[in-house]
């Protein structure tokens, strides 16, 4: 479980700019679909990198099962914690295959090579992402749709109890989207893992996600079971947009149009 | 390889097939090529021995027996242990410890056109030694220079790492615009020099031309050192060179220290390649043009790219050096002649680099 205390983070210079993230407590229990939801530059991005260690609070403190995030050694963390960024930018020609191969590389000692063991593990990722045809193509000639399903893959290779996914499919056609939140929701109901999404389309997120955590300036504003959290009034509050919410029946979730 | 690797690899089957093969024989090619060209350099010049005569000559002097060598004449003895050998080991040493400066500070910048000179790295140097060249300053011996331009390198690769950072760490943008502008100021204090050195103009010149000449077994020793411990620094990091191409946030959510690691590797690279600027002078692009030959051939992975170009930088230095030393009627400085092949690459890759950005989905 990772839990947030009191946290708060800055960038750059505290006289001068905002925080980013402002007195967040939340929890992520195992076995739960978490979506963050907020507009552009409300700290979603931030709240993630806090969460995977990457960034350190400048206040309060990040635990993963208890232990402080910053006790943990890096490669142990990344046993445990995968994070997908939002941007994928790739200089290099690496395939794909290497780069879902790299996922491996907190399992694996310094020097040892890839086991047989973990080529399967690439192999059946590929496979669940749709993305064998891919696995010999260089990194630098795919799509921005296709690089993502890459690192989406690399993630999952890393095999990991929590998942941290910043807008995964912002740039992926809907039926990729579908695929990759299905495989994420599998991977909580089945394996009890959690995830926890940085999500834009609030439909997709309404469908998918146990827990809804609605952010807007660095704070969270509305936290709980999507069932219960998700209304018209709390759309209203964070976007400014006046919404329509209705049960669709066909899958089983409330679904938003927007009005205005 | 599918349908849709179109670009490189249809062109060079073979070469292009290396990257999926083992490392070890590549290495085992490279190293049977650069003793051979180290035999054949050595032999080449005004005084000419033949491959057999140096292996004989070398043996003698290695293993003390006078006789194995006793039929080739104490002149080309000498000339080769104490000319030719020290100036080429270090041709080799300065060559294998660019080319993996260049590649790990392509790894770090997330840029394929970086290399060690892109920093300011080699404008500091070479600063600091006019200086002690233009003051004459012998203070130190025979040290001045080399370790004035030392001085220059770091303090340049201080100040350029200090207008970069910021409180997330070092981007590779502003890296590479802070050692564009230092390079800059410090080009302009060179012309300063070279203005006001007058008839000392001439060593100034030759020294920042770059420049291979009357090296001695301390110089081959002392840069043979820092290629070897610091491309095993680089190698033992290969793999966190990898994940770091993936981005920053990607890589430390793949357990590598990026905080502390970039720095590190940042000041390994830069000391490598400021200890080759201060004991040869100023030779470009190779840092630039072998990680990049290594990477089209064998794959961009560090853990290969590292050690194959430490071998091919040392090969090809090693022969640009021997080409103005003993091939062309007049000795040209080594740093013109890379410049003069490397230039041109440059821009190819470049143009190369555009090209591909208009391929839907190509580039970034």
């Amino acid at each position: 479980m990772i839990r947030a205390s009191d946290v708060s983070f800055t960038y750059g210079d505290k006289k001068i700019n905002p925080p980013a993230v402002k007195n967040i407590t939340i929890a992520f229990e195992p076995g739960q679909f978490y979506g963050i939801i907020g507009p552009n530059g409300c700290g979603k991005s931030t709240l993630l990198d806090l969460l995977c260690g990457h960034s350190e609070p400048d206040q309060g403190m990040v635990s993963y099962n208890g232990r402080a995030l910053s006790a943990w050694g890096k490669k142990e963390l990344a046993r445990n914690i995968a994070l997908v960024p939002q941007s994928v930018f790739l200089n290099f020609p690496y395939t794909a295959r290497e780069v879902v191969t790299m996922g491996r590389y907190p399992h694996l000692p310094r020097f040892a090579a890839p086991a047989t063991e973990d080529m399967e593990i690439v192999d059946s990722v590929l496979a669940n992402c749709r993305a064998e045809n891919l696995a010999g193509r260089y990194m630098t000639e795919l799509s921005g749709g296709e690089k993502q399903r890459v690192v989406f893959a690399r993630s999952l290779a890393q095999n990991t109890p929590v998942l941290l996914l910043d807008e995964p499919c912002a740039n992926l056609d809907v039926r990729y989207a579908l695929l990759l939140m299905d495989i994420a929701a599998e991977r909580v109901r089945s394996d009890n893992r959690s995830v926890v999404a940085v999500m834009h389309d609030i439909n997709l997120a309404a469908r998918y996600c146990d827990h809804l955590v609605f952010m807007n300036h660095g704070m969270i504003r509305a936290s709980g079971p999507t069932a219960r959290v998700l209304d018209r009034d709390v759309l209203h509050e964070i976007f400014g947009v006046d919404a329509k919410l209705s049960m669709e029946s066909a899958i089983g979730a409330r679904q938003v149009v927007f009005l205005r | 390889m599918t349908a849709g690797s179109h670009t490189i690899n249809n062109r060079q089957p073979f070469l292009q097939s290396l990257r999926h093969r083992s490392l070890w024989p590549q290495l085992a090619v490279l190293s049977a090529l650069l003793l051979g060209s180290m035999a054949g350099a050595a032999g080449m010049g005004y005084i000419e021995v033949g491959y057999g005569g140096v292996v004989r000559i070398v043996l003698s002097a290695v293993f003390g027996g006078q006789e194995i060598a006793a039929d080739i004449e104490p002149a080309a003895r000498a000339v080769i242990l104490e000319v030719r050998m020290p100036r080429i080991l270090t041709a080799v040493a300065v060559g294998g410890s660019l080319a993996v400066a260049g590649a790990v500070f392509q790894g770090i910048l997330l840029n394929p056109l970086a290399d060690p000179y892109t920093l300011g790295v080699s404008s500091g140097a070479a600063f600091g030694a006019s200086l002690a060249l233009l003051l004459n300053i012998t203070m130190l011996g025979v040290f001045s220079v080399p370790l004035f331009a030392f001085a220059g390198a770091v303090i340049t690769l201080g100040v350029v790492m200090y207008l970069a950072s910021s409180a997330g760490g070092f981007s590779s943008n502003n890296l590479i615009l802070s050692g564009i502008i230092v390079a800059a100021i410090l080009s302009a204090g060179i012309s300063f020099f070279k203005y006001m050195a007058d008839e000392r103009v001439s060593v100034l010149i030759f020294w920042l031309m770059g420049s291979l000449a009357a090296r001695t077994w301390a110089d081959a020793a002392f840069t043979g050192a820092v290629m070897v411990i610091g491309t095993a620094v680089c190698f033992f990091f290969a793999r966190d060179l990898n994940l770091m191409s993936l981005g920053t946030r990607s890589a430390a959510s793949l357990g590598v220290d990026v905080r502390k690691l970039s720095p590190l590797l940042l000041v390994c690279a830069s000391l490598m390649a400021a200890i080759c600027v201060s004991i040869s002078g100023i030779i470009g692009f190779v840092g630039l043009l072998i990680p990049h030959l290594v990477r089209s051939v064998s794959g961009p992975d560090n853990s290969r790219l590292i050690p194959l170009s430490m071998l091919t930088g040392g090969i090809l230095l090693l022969a640009a050096d021997t080409l103005t030393r003993s091939v062309l009627p007049e000795e040209l400085p080594i740093g013109v002649l890379t410049a003069l092949i490397g230039g041109p690459f440059f821009c190819y890759i470049f143009r190369k680099r555009q090209m591909s950005r208009m391929v839907p989905g190509g580039g970034q």
